[in-house]
């Protein structure tokens, strides 16, 4: 079992948290062409390596909050609050 | 329900006991509304995240960086209302929807270890210490009020399935020990 670290309430255990996707996708505004939206809606870089992506903690504190995580290894680097920027972790660093 | 000891013995001195129906309210908002709502019950400030504080006029746990579950003594929304007044917030009356499961005894955080991933020893989840987890496959909130002692808070729907789920474990882990 994973242990993912929620920002607010440390390390847990991964059944209580739901996987959100790929973070630092911004929605488009009313102005946006379809091309744009079609990128919005489905494209997504399917990173090997260092991904961030978010996570709820659902079954805890209910907050939702982003991870750094290494897709070959499943290792989760560090996770961070939801509107700061993304930590400048590397590959083999953590935080 | 009549509170018998006999009534409620899941395992050597270790009883679960489904409590009467009370007041509980969950409030979200920012720190001056959980604040205005820590005072309202007698607390100088909410209390600190995974944490229950008890004041005069009752409980309060931090269940989450903007969520409080309220546990007032008297059954007043209109006086919470009031005293949260136009502080940005939401509150909602949940007294119908959770059950409070009591687990006192000896036997309480191994059986909980057997439902939940969290670690109940004392040093982990020290008296005072209340977050929502899984029971089993049901959503719960944890409180422990002493040592051996827990309250359990689970969503109506769920309670049968939460006292089978418990009793269960007691049974496994008390034969468990009488076979050593």
């Amino acid at each position: 079992m994973l242990l993912i670290a929620c920002p607010y309430c440390g390390p847990r255990a991964e059944i209580e948290f739901a996987y959100g996707g790929e973070a630092h996708i911004a929605r488009p505004g009313p102005g946006v062409t379809e091309e744009e939206w079609a990128a919005f809606l489905y494209l997504r870089d399917n990173t090997k390596g260092v991904l961030a992506e978010r996570w709820r903690h659902s079954h805890g504190c209910g907050r939702f909050f982003n991870a750094l995580r290494d897709t070959r290894t499943d290792r989760i680097l560090t996770t961070y609050e939801m509107g700061t920027p993304r930590p400048d972790i590397k590959e083999g660093e953590a935080a | 329900m009549a509170r018998s000891m006999a009534e409620g013995m899941i395992a050597p001195d270790t009883a679960l006991v489904r409590e009467r129906q009370s007041p509980r309210y969950v409030l979200q908002g920012r720190a001056p509304a959980l604040q205005a709502a820590g005072r309202l019950l007698g607390l100088d400030d909410a209390p600190a995240l995974l944490r229950a504080a008890t004041g005069a006029g009752g409980t309060a746990l931090r269940l989450g960086p903007f969520e409080l579950l309220l546990l007032p003594q008297a059954d007043d929304p209109a006086g919470i209302e009031a005293a949260l007044g136009a502080v940005p917030h939401s509150l909602v009356g949940v007294s119908d929807r959770n059950v409070t499961l009591t687990l006192e005894g000896p036997w309480a955080a191994r059986i909980l270890s057997g439902l939940c991933p969290l670690d109940f020893a004392e040093h982990a989840f020290p008296v005072g210490m209340a977050t929502r987890s899984v029971l089993e496959k049901a959503d719960a909130v944890f409180w422990r009020t002493a040592p051996h002692r827990f309250h359990i808070e689970v969503w109506r729907s769920f309670v049968a399935y939460a006292e089978n789920g418990i009793r269960e474990v007691a049974r496994g882990i008390t034969f468990a020990s009488l076979a050593i």
